[in-house]
């Protein structure tokens, strides 16, 4: 499946749920199905902090395409991280350096989020988004 | 028997929606709603009365200043302090400690030691952290125990005479514990030690009398007790005003200023530079007057009724757990529940409509003393009801099965 495919499929999960809490719901589901990172990941190099929320990021490149791993301290975050992970882990570095994460904004997390939080999920998709850019200059 | 609902439409916010839901507001450690009428004050000064003060010889000058100055008896009643000398206008209680880690500061040597308990906030703890930096004084600590309550039989072993302060809240606002104050103050002054109280979470909830208390310093903030931010005050017993040195220099805390030589003004006003915030600090004043209206001893009684129904609530929960359990609490219940971060449940809360506080409250030796991160914390005032926390249990309930405890 492609970058914008995932995308696509989130946001017909998330079309049916009206109420926001109902879309907390399917976030906080996702982050507690996820298998997180593995612990020699969760080191400060791999943390971003938010303000309230721990989130570690780690990614590596696995014939040509980035593998990404996420969790968080907290449920929502884990569930955004998550989401972030499903959505650009599997691709190659060009892949994501061109990907505009449309779905982040259809599904309402932009004007639903706490200032905070929306801070906190934009500095997760700024780090992936680094890891391509990092693995793409090893690529030479 | 008081009215809850009469006072509750003294309060607009309370009207408003969050999320289209009912507004359930259960911040109030953090900041109090403010009546109509202190609300009213603020236009009324600006509108009616505004002019610089003291020293002015136009009529609204007078007027500014004489509605300046009974503000400043109000606050000296509503305390009980002996004199207006003794009541000093701050920004808020962080201020009035900053005011006296400096001025007071100002005596000490290096080596001298300033007590303080593991339970205060931030405000409570940095300026003194800060005046060991620049005066090499030491900070000791009074430990707690599991449940929160201070453990004031260490406070002996920690008194040595090279102690010049005592520095100690009387309700902590991460745990509510209410400390036995008077009795910190009676051993202090056994042994000649001055006492600060940090009054910001009492004075809203419990009456307090300088001159039954006798503490050497009391400070609290206008906002968390209905008045508006920036104004607070700093009560100091006059033997002790007199004799630090001012905090900050310039207008109106002067007597005479030439480059050779300044000279200080009198009390109160040597602790008051600049233009004093003359209209916050009347509705301050009506702040006090409304809730002498209601009663003190009347919102203690209402907010025991609610703490106690919320405790007997949030206890039905197999997984609570309570971050503070003194058996001599006020005003607010900090816990956490199952192993669901506190930011989460404070999110979902918040979705609700309901208005709580997460995180460490400025009291991160509290959240390390309990190894925690930080807590949901629910404090109340005199317009919350008991329907609220049936809304903010329901609300724990339905984060309880969101987060699969």
């Amino acid at each position: 499946m492609t970058i914008d495919e995932k995308q696509d499929d989130i946001i017909a999960e998330f079309e049916f749920l009206d109420d926001w809490l109902d879309k907390y719901q399917q976030i906080i589901d996702k982050g507690m199905s996820s298998k997180g990172v593995d612990e020699k990941y969760k080191t400060p190099d791999h943390l971003i902090e938010g303000c309230q929320s721990k989130v570690w990021v780690a990614a590596d490149l696995v014939d040509g395409k980035i593998i990404y791993q996420a969790e968080s301290n907290t449920d929502i975050a884990g569930g955004i991280a998550t989401m972030l992970v499903e959505v650009l882990s599997g691709h190659t570095p060009q892949e994501i350096i061109d990907a505009d994460l449309y779905f982040v904004e259809q599904i309402g997390l932009k004007e639903h989020l706490s200032p905070t939080r929306a801070n906190g999920m934009l500095a997760m998709m700024k780090q992936m988004k680094l890891y391509a850019l990092a693995f793409k200059a090893q690529q030479g | 028997m008081i009215d809850i609902q009469k006072i509750r439409a003294d309060f607009p916010i309370l009207s408003e929606k969050v999320y289209g839901k009912p507004l359930v507001y259960f911040d109030n450690a953090a900041t109090t709603q403010k009546p109509r009428q202190v609300v009213e004050k603020i236009e009324e000064g600006y509108y009616k009365r505004n002019a610089n003060i003291h020293r002015g010889v136009h009529f609204l000058s007078q007027e500014a200043t004489e509605a300046h100055e009974a503000a400043r008896e109000e606050v000296r009643a509503f305390i009980n302090a002996k004199s207006t000398n003794e009541i000093i206008f701050t920004r808020g209680t962080t201020e009035a400690i900053n005011l006296v880690a400096s001025s007071f500061g100002e005596l000490l040597q290096e080596g001298d030691e300033i007590i303080v308990s593991h339970m205060e906030h931030h405000s409570n703890i940095v300026p003194w952290q800060m005046l060991g930096l620049r005066k090499g004084t030491v900070l000791k600590v009074i430990p707690f125990d599991e449940k929160g309550v201070l453990k004031i039989d260490e406070l002996d072993k920690l008194i040595s005479p090279k102690t010049k302060l005592i520095s100690c809240t009387q309700v902590a606002n991460s745990l509510g514990t209410v400390n036995p104050v008077k009795e910190i103050i009676a051993k202090a002054h056994a042994h000649g030690i001055p006492v600060l109280v940090d009054g910001a979470q009492s004075v809203p909830h419990i009456k307090v009398d300088m001159q039954e208390l006798d503490a050497d310093f009391f400070v609290f903030s206008g906002h968390k007790i209905y008045g508006p931010t920036g104004i607070g005050a700093l009560y100091g017993k006059e033997e002790w005003l007199e004799k630090i040195p001012p905090y900050q220099g310039g207008g109106e805390m002067i007597d005479k200023v030439t480059f050779e030589k300044t000279t200080y003004a009198a009390l109160p006003f040597k602790f008051e530079a600049g233009t004093p915030d003359f209209i916050g600090s009347t509705a301050l004043a009506e702040a006090l007057r409304y809730v002498n209206a209601i009663g003190i001893e009347n919102i203690a009684a209402h907010e025991h009724m609610l703490l106690e129904y919320a405790h007997e609530k949030l206890e039905q929960f197999d997984n609570i757990r309570f971050i503070g359990e003194s058996p001599n609490k006020s005003g607010l219940v900090s816990f956490l529940l199952g192993t669901v971060h506190p930011y989460d449940l404070g999110s979902i809360l918040d979705k609700l409509g309901i208005a709580v506080r997460t995180g460490h409250h400025c009291a991160q030796p509290v959240m390390d003393a309990f190894g925690i991160e930080g807590t949901v914390r629910a404090s109340f005032a005199i317009y919350n009801t008991k329907e609220e926390i049936d809304i903010f249990i329901a609300g724990v309930e339905r984060a309880k099965k969101m987060f699969r405890q």
